[in-house]
């Protein structure tokens, strides 16, 4: 066998244990998906999404659930996007590579490895403890709006910087001030940008957990939250609890796969919108 | 995350902040009204940081008045017995063994998947490949942790005849999905920013496309896939929810994959509920999600400045 042939039969065989590590991935999600949607469509009805649970949540639907998480996802972004935009402007528009920052740029990326549970931890010590707003929609929203604080940053940022120099400098040639410049032409350039970042902030309040379950969540509520300092059942919280804590879990199945369906279904729409449209921003881009 | 590759690139416009330009001098304030707000909003981060440091500290530190540092590392824990325990060895393993074990899967396939993203794949099955990590990413953990509970603890527990699904391994198993997408993008990201300069000179003196990935990108690529396992590790470790839901949570010290195991996180989440606001319970609680927190700080700033040598390294 020549050196040559011996070269390449090691780099097919290579590219082969590569290219299978890649499939793995994509069937490890087909896998998750095929179990979910399988078990879960099942359960799915129109009465399943519009009817409270009932006789112990062993039978009925997720209505308040969904309402619940609702509130708490538009809570945490009316929070989170004023101030997550704001950061993003300061951080490309007005102080590109100064100390400060490096600063926030740090505490951006430090903000986001921070564990959820820690954030639940925060929630119940300051929101509910110290500010006294009670096991409510309004700590959880709280809560949640730091969590995806990072996430819209980075992603206002990103858009941020996407639009080219001589945008701004055409304007400010004109006379415009700084920040008619941000508001008028630098803004709407990197706004479909700053909107994908907000609704991957959204997709990930809806989806998380831990930092509602001592904050916001409710087992069962027998009726619609009716002020912010209600609590809530949520659809991630309702996945939980049917699935471990209910003592009528095991009956409880087809329940508990329709359930987790749904958050799924939810979950995945917004970010496969997010993918899409990306896609199409970048393909029209007129600079 | 490629944010940072841009930095540095067209800062006149934004960074200018000579008053020549505004012209006509108006008060300092009014003129610059959109500073000071901006400024202050921007700092959101910061404070919320602060505001998690300060309160986790404060609610742990009575705990640590009240109880000897050491006493966290013994080996018993029973916080409700009289006298109570509060040896949290048993979690401290408990996170460590099923963030090892989910090291041991996620780490060669999502460094393989992305090197094969980031190298072979040619232009839309690399897309489709991106989206699918993507995606992965964003499933919300709580359904990880349903899909083990219902699917992959019952199929265990049948092929390995376990007295109950509910296993480190099966902890494992699932944290190791979960890291893959973290490790998988953050080490394409890696590969992709080493210079195209590097694989053009390995291939003009001959070397095959396979000799240049292992001998010249992914070697010159290190530390930021170093980084991208240490933020994998990071995410794992932090993770609550799954690990909740299908590790079983009992506090024995054992070191078998096939023996249900409770992790830091899962300690704080099951036992928050259950105790009354202000208890000593309640601040040794605290006190783990500070160890928490330490733990994963740390591994994250150690896994930011890895992948920031890489910039560094190979910027000219």
């Amino acid at each position: 066998m020549t050196e040559r042939r011996r070269r390449r039969i090691t780099q097919a065989i290579a590219f082969c244990l590569l290219g299978s590590a890649g499939l793995s991935v994509l069937l490890t999600l087909a896998i998750i998906l095929y179990f979910m949607t399988a078990q879960g469509s099942r359960a799915v009805s129109w009465e399943f999404l519009t009817e409270f649970p009932r006789k112990g949540m062993t039978e009925g639907g997720i209505y308040p659930a969904i309402v619940g998480s609702f509130c708490l996802a538009t809570g945490a972004i009316v929070i989170s996007f004023p101030l997550a935009v704001s950061s993003a402007i300061w951080l490309s528009e007005y102080a590109r590579g100064s100390l400060w920052v490096r600063v926030i740029r740090v505490g951006v990326n430090t903000l986001a490895g921070v564990p959820s549970i820690v954030f639940g931890l925060l929630g119940l010590a300051f929101f509910v403890g110290v500010l006294k707003l009670g096991v409510s929609v309004l700590a959880g929203a709280l809560t949640l709006a730091l969590l995806i604080l990072p996430i819209i940053i980075r992603a206002s940022e990103e858009a941020l910087r996407a639009v080219p120099t001589s945008f701004r400098e055409g304007a400010l040639a004109l006379g415009a001030t700084q920040w008619q410049t941000v508001r008028t032409i630098v803004l709407p350039a990197a706004l479909p940008g700053i909107l994908t970042g907000a609704i991957l902030g959204v997709s990930r309040a809806v989806g998380e957990t831990a930092p509602i379950m001592f904050t916001a969540a409710a087992f069962y509520m027998a009726r619609l939250p009716r002020s912010p300092f209600d609590k809530v059942m949520a659809l991630p919280y309702h996945v939980f609890v049917m699935a471990t804590e209910n003592p009528n879990y095991w009956r409880t199945k087809d329940l508990q796969f329709g359930t987790t369906l749904v958050l799924l279904a939810l979950v995945l729409s917004l970010n496969l919108g997010v993918v899409v449209w990306r896609t199409g921003l970048r393909r029209r881009k007129r600079w | 995350m490629t944010a940072q590759g841009l930095n540095g690139k067209g800062c006149s416009a934004g960074a200018d902040d000579s008053p020549s330009l505004h012209g006509l001098p108006r008060s300092l304030f009014r003129k610059r009204l959109d500073v000071v707000i901006l400024f202050i909003l921007s700092s959101a981060s910061l404070i919320a940081l602060g505001l998690i440091f300060f309160f986790i500290l404060r609610e742990a530190f009575p705990f640590f008045r009240r109880v000897p540092l050491v006493e966290l590392f013994s080996r018993t824990w029973l916080p409700t017995l009289e006298p109570p325990r509060f040896g949290a060895l048993p979690m401290i393993l408990g996170s460590a063994t099923v963030t090892a074990g989910a090291l041991i899967v996620s780490v060669p396939i999502g460094l393989a998947a992305a090197a094969f993203i980031a190298e072979v794949a040619p232009g839309i099955t690399k897309d489709v490949f991106k989206s699918a990590i993507e995606i992965l990413a964003s499933i919300p953990s709580v359904v990880y942790g349903f899909f083990g509970l219902a699917v992959l603890a019952p199929f265990l527990q049948s092929t390995l005849s376990l007295p109950t699904g509910r296993t480190a391994l099966t902890g494992a198993v699932i944290l190791a999905v979960m890291a893959l997408p973290t490790i998988a993008s953050l080490a394409e990201d890696a590969l992709t920013a080493v210079p195209a300069s590097y694989r053009e000179a390995s291939l003009a003196v001959g070397a095959t496309r396979w000799q240049t990935i292992w001998r010249v990108t992914v070697p010159a690529a290190s530390s930021g896939l170093l980084g991208a396992v240490i933020l994998g590790m990071g995410r794992a470790m932090g993770e609550t929810m799954a690990v909740l839901m299908v590790t079983g949570n009992s506090p024995q010290l054992t070191a078998s994959l096939l023996k249900p195991v409770r992790t830091l996180t899962a300690g704080i989440a099951l036992e928050m509920a259950e105790t009354p606001f202000g208890s000593l319970h309640y601040h040794a609680l605290f006190s783990l999600g500070a160890l928490l927190l330490l733990i994963t700080l740390g591994m994250n700033w150690s896994a930011e400045w890895f992948r920031g040598r890489l910039v560094r390294r190979h910027r000219r």
